[in-house]
């Protein structure tokens, strides 16, 4: 039986043959008296105990808990963890032994009552009241365990049962957590633990540890926190990484809530910075960047960055995108904040998040005063070194947008930096043809060549012949914008400089000014580009009607001049006169007739109604109305109101169109009918003639 | 909770692994590869608790072997730290000086040692003489 129960224990696996064989004998084996074999048991029980195991035996484990022999009960009572885990049902059972098992002198006992109970009150808020009441039972028993002098039984390394003590400062935690009166009942133990316990030894610190875990959770006074930080202080000073790294650690959950207080101790911070070990400088740079407020912010971002040049890979990101932050809600100057983001950028331009082009091509743009002196530097930088794509992006949009002011030659800030025409454009084809840029690096380069062409004052062949290559490069938005770039220099030449001023100021949140950009450079492209297209979009003639849809024939506006001319409206609106109507058709019964309306707000519109009335005995089906007009109207037919003209004078159907007619020219209507009357398919083409003068003058 | 314990050589061969949480039989080998790749890549100046994707590692060698503790976050780091010395000093009492070959020709003593020191990933008894009683009996049992 013992060896069957040792080997499913190895075996933490439920497969469930071997579950249901072993219940009936777990039983029998628990109700033996043999020690071993009941404790043999429970350990089984309690690694590979299902559900229904769980329930079966949860009241023999009961019984064990209760019984005579320490060596049983403590194994019980974690066994009962165990199925509390599984079933957390059976914490009612569980629930009344605690408190007769808080009477233990057994540590063992103890140690795994005191876990149980932690298990009970993690699951349940009621157990949780339930047990305040015993806290200051809990009070005593570590009270009787630090005050007691050596005991040879439980002390390790000096510290009389520290795993005890430690189990119990973490079930005060969870009791006095938002509980003023079991706080209470603790302080001044919690006190006396952390002065007393000796901290030459690792035992030792991790008692002080806990206590120092308990006292931030609980509501504690305020003088016991300040003794909590201090001794976290004192552990960031000692030699041994393993408790800096704890330290560290609750310092980090600490900095929330008691800011201050770790202020004090921001310099050892930093010095964890830069330790060798990773785990360390993880926290240490997590902390640190917790630690930045507005009056320490200079000397911090300094700490930082120098961090970022010397740190390893993976903590690179973290600490950039950390210091951009600090630097944007600390920043005392923007010229120190341009400073400290380039700075960023040059040292760990890969690991920075994406909206930082923007963020500071916005602040760079919003800081007048510093045009000259940001594009200076950038220049300077992106001279050194093209391959950190955010830098060169920047730079690049940077010198495209103040080139001018970069040529000048002349600003205080820096030192006096002679910059060649030639050079600038050196710099931006070299950025274009590296094959380090990535595709929106090229982009800007090529669009900031394109601002030069009007900031320069030398001729521009050169910006001409770099743009009419990449008119054929294989990336295809860099072809876009060649081509684009090229019809501007080519017919669009009096447009250039307009378009290519200074960009206003993008809000914040905003689309990025890239995007800003490229709207707007798009908007005026198409336009432009729409009168060299071939003639693809056939004109409707007026004599060809072949397309079957319904007719809404819309000419594309011919030139940009009569789309302005559509929304302006100088023109004194005449009286709206009622304008006859007309009959236009007859045959066999079915009549259609135009209504005319012009609206006095607009005296390019003219309203038609097109209304089919059928007098005949037989109904009118399948009914389609076209229309076509000559090229310089703009005709719109709206959906009709059906497709069948009942007989004998029913309701008509309606159709109405409308038609522009900017030019003011004679309007001539040509209409198309199709639709089946007395079983056969009738089609009509007809021009409207006799159209009063008034619907187009 | 501690959610498994290994002892492992610096080959990377493991010489002892209890898991008390459920893995899969073929994660073992791959998260024993992991473990012990991370920390004999550190160095002697370095920290013994590492942070492995969501669970901590504590760690400690002696002579050829390190022990290898994975926790989750309730646990206080430093107790552990001091429980698998508890661990070897009981290792220790028991085979008189433990050594690697120890451990590996009485696999099925250290295993009855830890499941008195450990249950369900609850640490239960750290008391030296009462961990070795029941083993004591047995031995005696044995040889009689």
């Amino acid at each position: 039986m013992g060896t069957l129960c040792t080997g499913t224990a190895s075996w933490p696996n439920c497969s469930t043959s071997t579950c249901w064989a072993t219940p009936p004998t777990l039983d029998s084996d628990l109700s033996q008296g043999i020690h071993a074999v009941q404790g043999l048991a429970l350990c089984t029980l309690s690694t590979v105990g299902s559900a229904d195991m769980c329930r079966d035996l949860a009241t023999e484990v009961e019984k064990l808990l209760l019984q005579p022999g320490p060596y049983v009960r403590k194994k019980a009572v974690l066994t009962a963890v165990h199925m509390i885990r599984k079933v957390p049902e059976l914490s009612n059972i569980f629930l009344p032994p605690c408190a007769q098992l808080l009477h233990e002198r057994h540590h063992g006992v103890l140690l795994g009552t005191i876990t149980l109970i932690t298990e009970l009150c993690e699951r349940s808020p009621a157990a949780l009241k339930h047990f305040r009441k015993v806290v200051p039972q809990l009070v005593q028993i570590l009270w009787t365990l630090v005050t007691s002098g050596y005991s040879a039984e439980h002390s390790i390394s000096g510290v009389s049962d520290p795993f005890l003590q430690v189990q119990i400062l973490r079930l005060l935690r969870i009791l006095g957590r938002n509980h003023e009166e079991s706080s209470e009942t603790m302080n001044d133990l919690l006190a006396q633990v952390a002065t007393n316990t000796d901290t030459s030894r690792n035992a030792g610190n991790a008692v002080l540890f806990e206590t120092v875990l308990t006292i931030m959770d609980i509501r504690s006074v305020a003088g016991l926190r300040v003794l909590a930080v201090n001794i976290l202080g004192r552990f960031l000073l000692n030699s041994d990484r393993n408790i800096r790294y704890v330290a560290l650690m609750s310092l980090l959950h600490v900095v929330q809530s008691d800011h201050s207080a770790v202020q004090r101790h921001r310099p050892t911070v930093v010095e964890c910075l830069r330790e060798p070990d990773a785990s360390l400088s993880r926290r240490a740079l997590q902390l640190s960047l917790a630690l930045v407020n507005s009056s320490n912010v200079r000397a911090m971002t300094q700490e930082l960055q120098s961090f970022l040049e010397s740190c390893p890979p993976d903590l690179r990101a973290d600490c950039a995108s950390g210091i951009l932050l600090a630097a944007e809600r600390f920043a005392p100057t923007k010229r120190w904040h341009i400073d400290t983001i380039l700075r960023v950028l040059t040292t760990a331009g890969t690991h920075v998040r994406d909206d930082a082009v923007a963020n500071l091509t916005q602040l760079i743009g919003g800081a007048q005063e510093l045009h000259a002196y940001s594009v200076r530097r950038l220049y300077s930088a992106l001279a050194e070194d093209i391959s950190q794509q955010p830098l060169v992006q920047v730079a690049a949009w940077c010198i495209g947008e103040y080139g001018d002011l970069l040529l000048e030659g002349s600003c205080e800030e820096t030192e006096p930096l002679q910059v060649e025409e030639e050079e600038v454009l050196a710099l931006l084809e070299k950025v274009l043809q590296s094959h380090m840029s990535l595709p929106a690096t090229r982009g800007y380069a090529l669009t900031a060549l394109m601002k030069l062409s009007t900031r320069l004052r030398g001729d521009n062949n050169r910006i001409r012949q770099v743009v009419s290559v990449y008119g054929s490069c294989l990336d295809v938005e860099l072809q876009q914008r060649a081509i684009e770039y090229n019809a501007l220099f080519q017919k669009y030449d009096y447009m250039r400089a307009a378009i290519l001023e200074k960009m206003p100021l993008v809000e914040r949140g905003g689309t990025q000014d890239e995007e800003a950009k490229e709207n707007k450079e798009a908007q005026h492209s198409e336009a432009a580009l729409v009168p060299t297209e071939p003639q693809a979009s056939k004109l409707l003639d007026l004599l060809d009607l072949l397309d079957g849809t319904s007719g809404a024939a819309q000419p594309p506006p011919s030139s940009e001049g009569s789309l302005v001319h559509l929304l302006d409206l100088p023109y004194v609106s005449p009286a709206p006169a009622s304008i006859p109507n007309l009959k236009v058709f007859e045959r066999e019964g079915l009549q259609l007739n135009l209504s005319f309306v012009r609206p006095p707000g607009t005296p390019a519109l003219l309203l038609i109604t097109v209304t089919a009335i059928n007098t005949s005995g037989a109904d009118v089906t399948h009914f389609v109305c076209q229309a076509a007009v000559p090229k310089s109207f703009q005709l719109q037919l709206q959906a009709p109101s059906g497709d069948t003209v009942p007989a004998q004078g029913g309701l008509p159907v309606t159709q109405l169109l409308r038609i522009l007619n900017p030019n003011k020219a004679p309007l001539r209507l040509k209409l198309r009918l199709t639709y089946n009357h007395f079983g056969q398919s009738v089609q009509e083409i007809f021009e409207v003639n006799n159209l009063p003068v008034d619907t187009w003058q | 909770m501690i959610k498994f314990f290994l002892m492992v050589n610096k080959q990377g061969q493991t010489r002892l692994s209890k898991y008390y949480e459920h893995v899969e039989i073929n994660k073992r080998t791959l998260l024993e590869t992991e473990v012990i790749k991370s920390c004999l890549s550190r160095s002697n100046e370095q920290c013994s608790f590492i942070e492995f994707k969501d669970f901590k590692l504590i760690y400690r060698q002696y002579a050829a072997l390190f022990i290898v503790v994975g926790v989750n976050d309730t646990e206080n780091e430093m107790a552990i730290y001091e429980f698998i010395h508890n661990f070897v000093e009981v290792l220790d009492e028991y085979f008189s000086r433990v050594s690697e070959l120890d451990i590996m020709f009485n696999l099925d003593k250290v295993h009855i040692i830890l499941d008195e020191m450990v249950l369900n990933g609850c640490i239960v008894e750290t008391n030296r003489a009462r961990i070795l009683a029941p083993l004591l009996i047995l031995d005696k049992m044995s040889e009689s």
